[in-house]
């Protein structure tokens, strides 16, 4: 257990260092210069290195990136190139909305994925099935911006139920936050629990056609209850790890879901640094998306551990 | 061995939807076990053997069509809704499959598994079941079973495992164990002793058993009765010892002669049956075996021949038992 | 996206000389998903190939005038704030999403293909290093790297382009090295190998012939996810730029005038949703038809 632990571990850091790279090379290597960028092409030679020496810019790439590196493990991010607050100050403000969005929006994909999946394969062939799939087939295809924007015309715009954005924060208490979340994250929930209902449905009728199905229920056990005591848990390898790779488009979502409902979460502040040429903050917030990415995916990697006990002595 | 049958099966058909269409997997299948009673169903694989066991279960697909009659203990089977016959599988009737590599959940302990008919017919606590289960797997023979009652089913031998499903089979005491091919996945060295087992159990708690066999072997040794299948029909049937002396169909003639013997000749070629297996979407209209036969007449194609008693309880489906019996009178 | 679903069309291998050609037509048109997907598909195609020759208006002229029409004799479906003809600017909507797709798609097939070929057939610690990289490229969705690149390039069709086409590569190292090491596991291939072929023959000559079905199937699916980014990304404003017409930026604009026009929302979308389902149920009824032993729990 111990080992497969570490194995784990090391992977995730050296991914988690891999990504670092990438960004930093990406948005503070390629050619030109940040100091430039901030202050336009027709700012004076001597303006933009006095900048350039004030951000600090004019040292050596390694030690800039070193310098990063040190700073994300005590938690200082630097200073915004625009506004000269700190960034980690300025992305925790922002996370109060995205974090409680994605996590909304996985809980409504799962519920609703697993219950079509479970409904349509115990259902397997019959017109509830087909009915289902059929809806799913469509879902897969709506952009997710757009099911948003339909979700604005008919709950704000037609109904006005709802308002079309903006977010009340958690001042007022929980309620009012989350109901102004609550289209942004089903906009974001019904794309990808269409995708996750099919691999949900694919996986249980897979383990349906296993023996030991067969076995249960010549023990008596009635088709619902070796549904739920022996199917999900074995079909549930399979719906986690897609799980784990939709996270990375959640977040992704979540990006353009912000700007479809003028929310301030991170994807609101992506894009303002980069309307504002403010790279520091850029590179900061793509560095935690990934790094959101590749922890999820590795506390699925833990969880199978925990799901099949086959994992732990083999896989070493 | 006496009083009416345990369990009677009256005309059972069975349909099933195929990738290639209906098929009429069984057909005219008529028998009767008596409590305490072994009987034996051979046959080449797709026979129909397993069909007929299912059918007993209750557990085959839905799509499946069965008519005629299955009576255990006096009461209809055919047409019993789910959740009656989840009253009597496990409890009342219970099955054992071939692959004891997969006929165990690998997310459940092996504890677990054995204890949960219990759970789900004895009413009795969990720990007791537990304490049952460990009873049980000792039983089987599983070493050490105290210790490794909350083990995986991975970390078991095929053998052991094939014990775990016994044990599984046996918790409620069933009136009826089907055991198919309960040794054909298993290592040689292993079969004799699974094989031992289970008939050790079924002398010792009175059980009836129906075991499913292509190997005569198996068969002669561990069954009173037997029954011979091919394309869904029982083409003999009758107590094993007559059925081996008098063989009256020429598939069972030909089943016998194509088995491997130990100490014959070397050199000496294994005899095998001409042609192959109907498919079970497209039967003939006759004998099921009549593409195969050596002694096939027209009229054995013009319908299903019915059965011939050729001695006490003893049946043949063929209409030239008169050549077939005066020539293989003395095959063995 | 669809990744995990589609990563297990490369399982199995379609055997050489199996392909069923004969009668591929015959059963085709009796596919229902394979004929919906391929008519909506054309529809697409058509309206791209049409906009080239021929628009009802033109797309980009500004007609302050007669701005937010509703449908009519002469506009269709009516016009947009500034007066374009909403068909006109579908119809060459339709082109941007075509144009992107494909060029994206291509280049995710060339390196995903090369790079899961070379892995398959080298093994070791190439294709260690291979697996791991394209892992590692899945924690990048392609409207994040377009955002990282929007940054330092700014935005553009360009900038998309490639950000999508790096965000292909990934699923096509995969399928292509899963494939191609079932390929690579079969006797033909032995045979050639004792025959003293080297392994850059054998995957010319054996293994990509053999995968390529497979890759046809994941290909179709792809375009339908590249449309999907390239549409989110022109909405963000990432991608294909003004004036140049796209249906994710039609959809920015109209969002504006939600309770004015609410219908200016519907059309570009729902133009999104056609292709990319015509395009999924093209590539679902393709992987029936291609390989029917895929097909069996569909």
């Amino acid at each position: 257990m111990s080992v497969f632990f570490l194995r784990r571990i090391l992977t995730l850091v050296a991914t988690l260092f891999a990504a670092s790279l990438i960004i930093f090379l990406v948005l503070d290597a390629l050619p030109g210069n940040a100091a430039q960028m901030l202050m336009g092409a027709d700012a004076s030679p001597d303006a933009v290195r006095a900048l350039t020496v004030k951000l600090g810019l004019d040292q050596p790439l390694t030690v800039r990136y070193l310098l990063w590196i040190k700073g994300m493990a005590v938690g200082d991010l630097g200073n915004s190139y625009v506004y000269g607050t700190p960034v980690a100050g300025l992305i925790a403000e922002r996370l109060v909305l995205t974090i409680p969005l994605a996590i909304m929006s996985m809980l409504i994909t799962v519920v609703l994925a697993l219950a079509a999946g479970i409904y349509t394969a115990a259902n397997h062939n019959k017109l509830g099935d087909v009915g289902v799939m059929s809806l799913t087939q469509v879902g897969i295809a709506l952009p997710n911006f757009w099911f948003a924007i339909l979700l604005i015309l008919l709950f704000s715009v037609k109904l006005q139920l709802l308002s079309a954005g903006g977010f009340a924060g958690w001042d007022d208490g929980i309620w009012p936050g989350i109901r102004s979340l609550l289209l942004p994250s089903i906009s974001l929930a019904v794309v990808q629990a269409a995708i996750l209902a099919r691999v949900t449905r694919s996986a249980v009728l897979e383990v349906l056609r296993e023996d030991f199905v067969r076995t249960a229920r010549a023990k008596g056990l009635g088709k619902r209850e070796v549904l739920w005591r022996h199917v999900l848990r074995n079909a549930m390898i399979p719906v986690m790890t897609v799980m784990g790779l939709q996270f990375a488009n959640l977040l992704a979502g979540t990006i353009v879901i912000e700007n479809v409902f003028y929310l301030p979460g991170l994807g609101r502040l992506i894009f303002q640094s980069i309307a504002n040429r403010d790279l520091i903050v850029v590179r900061n917030c793509v560095m935690l998306l990934a790094a959101m990415v590749v922890t999820v995916n590795f506390v699925v990697d833990i969880l199978y551990a925990f799901i099949d006990p086959r994992i732990k002595v083999s896989n070493l | 061995m006496s009083g009416a049958p345990l369990i009677e099966v009256k005309d059972l058909g069975v349909r099933l939807n195929t990738s290639r269409g209906p098929a009429q997997a069984v057909r005219g299948v008529n028998f009767a076990l008596r409590r305490g009673e072994t009987l034996g169903l051979v046959g080449e694989s797709g026979c129909g053997k397993s069909v007929t066991a299912l059918a007993l279960m209750g557990l085959l697909p839905e799509s499946a069509v069965i008519s005629g009659s299955i009576r255990f203990d006096g009461a209809e089977l055919v047409g019993l809704p789910d959740a009656a016959y989840c009253k009597l599988r496990g409890n009342r009737i219970s099955m054992i499959f071939q692959e004891p590599m997969t006929a165990l959940n690998p997310m459940h302990t092996i504890g677990h598994q054995v204890a949960e008919p219990l759970l789900r017919h004895a009413g009795i606590s969990a720990a007791e079941a537990r304490q049952e289960a460990i009873a049980l797997l000792d039983r089987v023979g599983l070493p050490d079973a105290a210790k490794r009652v909350d083990a995986y089913p991975h970390q078991f031998s095929g053998g052991q495992r094939q014990r775990i499903t016994i044990a599984m089979a046996l918790a409620c005491q069933p009136d009826v164990l089907i055991a198919d091919e309960p040794t054909t996945a298993l290592d040689v060295t292993i079969q004799g002793q699974i094989l031992d087992l289970i008939a050790g159990l079924v002398e010792e708690r009175g059980m009836s058993m129906i075991l499913i066999s292509h190997d005569l072997g198996v068969i002669a040794e561990n069954v009173n009765r037997m029954m011979v299948m091919y394309g869904g029909t029982v083409v003999e049937s009758g107590a094993t010892d007559a059925v081996f002396t008098r063989m009256g169909h020429p598939y069972t003639q030909g089943l016998f002669r194509a088995r491997p013997r130990l100490g014959a000749r070397k050199g000496t070629r294994l005899k095998t049956i001409a042609g192959t297996v109907p498919e079970l979407a497209d039967l003939p209209a006759g004998c099921t075996f009549a593409d195969r036969c050596a002694i096939v007449e027209a009229r054995c194609r013009a319908a299903l021949p019915a059965v011939v008693d050729v001695g006490a309880a003893h049946g043949v489906r063929c209409i030239r038992t008169d050549v077939s019996m005066a020539a293989g009178g003395s095959i063995a | 996206m669809s990744a995990p679903l589609t990563a297990s069309a490369a399982t199995s291998a379609i055997a050489p000389g199996a392909r069923p050609v004969t009668g591929f037509w015959r059963r085709a048109l009796r596919h229902r998903s394979f004929v919906l997907g391929a008519v909506l598909s054309l529809i697409v195609l058509g309206a791209a190939l049409l906009s080239l020759v021929w628009t009802p208006w033109s797309a980009t002229d500004i007609d302050i005038a007669s701005k937010l029409r509703p449908p009519s004799a002469a506009h269709w479906l009516g016009t947009d704030v500034l007066g374009r003809d909403i068909v006109s600017l579908l119809l060459v909507g339709a082109r941007s999403t075509i144009l992107v797709g494909v060029i994206a798609v291509g280049i995710g097939l060339s390196f995903g293909v090369c790079l899961g070929l070379v892995a398959a057939a080298r093994k070791g610690w190439t294709e260690e290093l291979i697996m791991r990289m394209s892992d590692f490229t899945f924690a990048f969705p392609a409207v994040l790297s377009a955002i990282m690149l929007a940054a330092v390039a700014g935005p553009g069709m360009v900038t998309s382009i490639t950000a999508i086409g790096i965000f292909q590569i990934p699923t096509f190292v995969r399928v292509t090295r899963g494939s191609a090491n079932a390929i690579w596991a079969r006797e033909f291939v032995l045979a050639a190998r004792a025959a003293g072929k080297g392994s850059f023959r054998i995957t010319i000559e054996h293994v990509l012939p053999n995968i390529l079905s497979i890759l046809i199937v994941q290909a179709t699916i792809q375009f339908a996810l590249a449309i999907l980014a390239e549409a989110a990304l022109s909405y963000l404003g990432l991608g294909t730029q003004p004036p140049q017409p796209s249906w994710g930026r039609m959809l920015n604009d109209a969002q504006t005038l939600l309770f004015q026009s609410p219908m200016l929302a519907v059309y570009p979308g729902a133009a999104i949703a056609i292709a990319v389902l015509g395009l999924n149920l093209l590539g679902d009824g393709l992987r029936d038809l291609l390989d029917p032993r895929l097909a069996r729990e569909r």
